[in-house]
């Protein structure tokens, strides 16, 4: 089954890029560690759910490019086009030319109805080239205009048009200092209208994946690229093929639809995230070596202590066998290791302070995507334990774990963590603080006002946000 | 763009801002044009044959000249730059307006109106979308103050959704335009009401950052790092010509502000930033869209491979008040938005050390704490590597109003000069009280933002929801 993309505004279209440019290369990956014959299922696999076929050969992105100013969609298009490896469809983009002002009011109340028709038509068209259809992914911002007010619209028009299709939501999550001064109202806005209309909404935060480049990647100077290069391996790590109950050789056919099942079992809550290990530069992979048992174990414990990254010892390089063990120790001094689950028999952590440093973060869902070598003897216990997930699932309905023997990109194993807990409640919290504050002087309402969203609205989103806030904490 | 003529000041302390504006803005445009490129402010015309060995006749200014004398316009139609502009795209008189806001404004005005109107819309018409107005004047004169400001009313009604940006020169302490401070307050009242938003600029500062330029070049500090020509020289003279002529540096320096401002619209970068995006972020109060701004760096260094500590000296020096284009001093002052637009090799993170490393020695409004709004354009200006524009909404810009309207009391309570003005049809008295209660609510708006700067700030109690 095929999942068609929708791109929307810059940091959409960017990404976007980088994540089937990602997909593509590991699927074109050299694998020294896997038969002929699985190779080709995997890339037969990926190919169904991202690409389409063209005469020529050359692969198209099952991809919609929108934005409301054309610089970016440019560059997007002719960046697929030189890469030579795959390619967007010719006429799979939709630009304007006067963006949205960074305001997410135009982007939904002028730009949504003025060119609903032309979106749908688009992404019609790029449906009717699927054999079966999983689902969609929308790619978008918070914190701008086009990305955030117009990606709302258009989700909203995806639950009209394809109510038996499931929608996932990929949203950045900006920087909590400023890309955008409004950002927040923004932000607020989306959420409140995407909760309604998204089946799940996975988040990636701008500040986490930079402290992933900076401490783990040791990218000096680092730019967008490198950014959404990181955000692009993530999702890679998460929705390239896997093995299906059959077995070797039969691929998952609704990874949508499966991934749904298992991590939103309540409409209340949507919000997800993802934590993929290792994530290093080239060079200190070339002397690394994994077990799955070291792997999961800081899996765990970044779960459970809202860690958003390895931290920086697994970066030095020359880590052998031999040194294994002590690098064991040197990590197991930089991740909180303090944090536990609540033991057995004494009453659970029922209400998350926020303010507290040390909380132990309850899961209501995780799902667990292994790959590489030795997939099957990996150690899963750790994340059966019912004290990591809420009261009202068992962990054998609250935890999944999908594994594939292929490899995923460079790494001889990784293992991605997609996880439903409550580890966006302090930044989620934190953006309804600081929207409110704003909110409180006025500031800025003038500019959502004048495109027919009042105050009125505001207030909606609030509370909105503010129940899935409580919801949450009281896990 | 809009170029309302302050050819009366030609006559005193000014010679011709508006053509050495017009020149080195254009100037500066079409070296930064590449076949192809963004074609925000000029429009092709013809086949669009490339630009090569200084044949720019295919490129046409998007721009309307206006002027209540002809001489200033004259030059600029002679000069080098004189196919860029299309000749019937100007509108000219010959008697002036007399240093006199009421006779820009109320005479020329209702006279003009009807042809501003067409060449207005003959402009709209070739644009695919158009998105904004730059009205360019000055505040002291009679043309630029008083027609200018007319401009205003008449591009809010006919053109109600485009944004209004208005770069004015606001009169320095010495002017020696005697009526200055009355036309100032007259083209205030109608900037509070009609503009989006207003970059003002003193001539006083521009002179300032010219000197200092000069001072670095020549005493040999900085040895062969500094190239002669910079930012602020146009490509006909060197920069040691500029005692002569000190306006060519002092407008090439506002015309690389419109430059900057327009530069992520224009070109490619990693995080773009629209004009319409700097009203929506900087403005969070329709009546308070003052912005300060600064540009930093002002010279060139030879290394193109500019290390780091230069590149945080970028950011350091935009929010220095040598460097402000008004007399502001941001720092001291209380910050409610700043903007901090990029060209050339920056990146995001080199971004976020500078805000980090900076932000704590800024106060910024109890709401907006981390008020940054940035923008990365790829293409650095010509002979740069990288440069910064920094965009401030700050209380800092109410010293210059406080200025303004106690020159202005000084003059009033003496009825100096009142006469010429009264005696213009549609002027009285009130229009002149009322211009100065629209000044001195203005300055009671940034007197009670300024209250709140030392205080604590506290989080609001929020809604509670039942669980």
């Amino acid at each position: 089954m095929s999942i068609v993309t929708v791109q929307l505004g810059q940091c959409g279209n960017q990404i976007g890029f980088e994540v089937f440019d990602a997909l593509f290369i590991d699927s074109h990956c050299p694998q020294r560690l896997s038969s002929k014959r699985e190779n080709e299922a995997y890339q037969a696999s990926c190919k169904e759910r991202f690409f389409s076929e063209e005469e020529n050969g050359v692969p198209i992105a099952r991809a919609v490019l929108v934005d409301m100013e054309p610089k970016v969609i440019n560059q997007t298009l002719s960046k697929a086009a030189q890469s030579g490896r795959w390619k967007y469809g010719q006429h799979s983009s939709f630009c304007q030319k006067q963006g949205s002002g960074n305001n997410w009011a135009y982007g939904y109340s002028v730009h949504g109805p003025r060119h609903e028709e032309s979106i749908r038509n688009l992404i019609q068209k790029e449906v009717e080239k699927c054999d079966s259809l999983s689902g969609f992914f929308i790619i978008m911002s918070m914190a701008g205009g086009t990305g955030s007010g117009l990606g709302a619209f258009v989700t909203q028009n995806l639950q009209d048009q394809y109510s038996n299709s499931l929608k996932m939501n990929q949203i950045i999550w900006p920087y909590g200092t400023g890309e955008v001064i409004v950002q927040n109202y923004n932000s607020i806005l989306t959420l409140s209208h995407l909760y309604r209309s998204s089946d799940a909404l996975l988040v990636h935060e701008n500040d986490a994946v930079h402290k992933i480049c900076a401490k783990l990647m040791n990218i000096k100077q680092i730019s967008f690229s490198d950014i959404n290069q990181v955000l692009a391996h993530q999702l890679g790590s998460v929705f390239q093929p896997t093995y299906s109950a059959e077995g070797s050789f039969h691929y998952r056919r609704n990874p949508l639809g499966d991934l749904m099942e298992n991590l939103v079992p309540h409409p209340e809550f949507k919000m997800l995230g993802v934590r993929n290990i290792p994530q290093m530069s080239e060079n200190s992979l070339a002397y690394s070596t994994f077990t799955w048992a070291g792997l999961l174990k800081h899996l765990r414990q970044m779960l459970i202590s809202n860690a958003k990254m390895e931290e920086d010892s697994l970066k030095e390089s020359c880590i052998t066998d031999v040194l294994e063990a002590q690098r064991t120790v040197v990590c197991e001094k930089r991740i909180d290791w303090q944090i536990r689950p609540p033991l057995p028999g004494l009453p659970s952590l029922s209400k998350m302070s926020l303010n507290k440093e040390l909380h132990f973060n309850t899961s209501i869902a995780n799902l667990l995507i292994l790959r590489g070598k030795d997939v099957h003897s990996a150690d899963l216990e750790g994340f059966k334990d019912p004290a990591l997930y809420t009261s009202w699932l068992e962990p054998v309905n609250a935890f999944n774990v999908w594994r594939t023997q292929r490899a995923f990109s460079k790494y001889e194993k990784s293992a991605a963590l997609v996880s439903n807990s409550q580890f966006l409640v302090k930044p989620l919290d934190m953006i309804v603080g600081k929207a409110w504050n704003m909110f409180a002087s006025k500031a800025y309402v003038h500019q959502y006002t004048k495109f027919g969203i009042e105050e009125e609205d505001f207030l909606d989103s609030f509370a909105l946000l503010e129940q899935v806030v409580a919801s949450y904490c009281t896990l | 763009m809009w170029i309302p003529g302050a050819s009366l000041l030609t006559k005193f302390l000014l010679p011709s801002p508006l053509l050495v504006m017009a020149n080195p803005f254009t100037e500066y445009y079409i070296v930064e044009t590449q076949p192809g490129s963004n074609s925000l402010l000029i429009r092709v015309v013809g086949d669009g044959g490339s630009i090569s060995k200084g044949k720019i006749c295919s490129l046409k200014a998007r721009a309307v000249l206006i002027d209540m004398e002809e001489g200033v316009v004259n030059e600029i139609l002679q000069g080098p730059l004189r196919d860029v502009f299309d000749s019937k795209q100007l509108i000219t008189d010959i008697s002036g307006s007399g240093n006199n806001w009421a006779v820009g404004h109320k005479v020329f005005g209702s006279r003009y109106q009807e042809e501003i109107l067409e060449k207005l819309r003959k402009s709209a018409e070739h644009c695919d979308c158009l998105q904004c107005f730059f009205v360019i004047h000055s505040m002291g004169g009679g043309t630029g103050s008083g027609l200018g400001t007319y401009l205003l009313k008449v591009l809010e009604d006919e053109f109600p959704e485009v944004y209004r940006f208005v770069t004015s020169v606001y009169p320095s302490g010495e002017d020696d335009v005697i009526t200055s401070p009355y036309n100032s307050i007259l083209a205030m009242k109608e900037l509070n009401e009609h503009a989006d938003c207003v970059l003002p600029i003193d001539n006083q500062s521009l002179f300032d950052i010219i000197s200092k330029i000069d001072l670095v070049v020549n005493s040999g500090k900085l040895g062969t790092t500094i190239k002669p020509k910079s930012l602020v020289t146009s490509s006909a003279g060197t920069f040691k010509k500029w005692q002569e002529k000190p306006f060519d540096a002092m407008n090439n320096i506002v015309a690389n502000l419109l430059l900057s401002l327009t530069s992520s619209a224009r070109f490619e970068g990693s995080l773009n930033m629209d004009l319409n995006e700097i009203s929506m972020n900087l403005v969070p109060f329709p009546q308070l869209h003052y912005l300060v701004s600064s540009l930093t760096p002002l010279y060139t260094l030879a290394d193109v491979n500019v290390p780091p500590r230069r590149l945080d000296q970028m950011f350091s020096d935009a929010f220095s008040k040598d460097h402000q284009l008004i007399r502001a001093d941001p720092k001291h002052s209380l910050y409610l938005a700043c903007a901090l637009m990029v060209r050339g090799n920056v990146q995001i993170s080199d971004l976020r050390r500078n805000i980090e490393r900076l932000k704590p020695s800024l106060q910024f409004v109890s709401w907006n704490q981390e008020g940054w709004k940035t923008s990365l354009c790829s293409v650095p200006p010509v002979g740069h590597s990288h440069s910064l524009l920094a965009l401030a909404n700050n209380t800092c810009v109410k010293p210059t109003f406080v200025e303004l309207r106690e020159r202005f009391l000084r003059l009033y309570k003496k009825k100096a000069h009142l006469h010429h003005y009264l005696q213009i049809e549609g002027m009285e008295e009130s229009c002149f009280t009322e211009a100065e209660s629209s000044l001195s609510a203005l300055i009671r708006e940034y007197n009670q933002l300024d209250a709140t700067k030392s205080m604590p700030v506290e989080d609001l109690p929020r809604l509670s929801v039942a669980v």
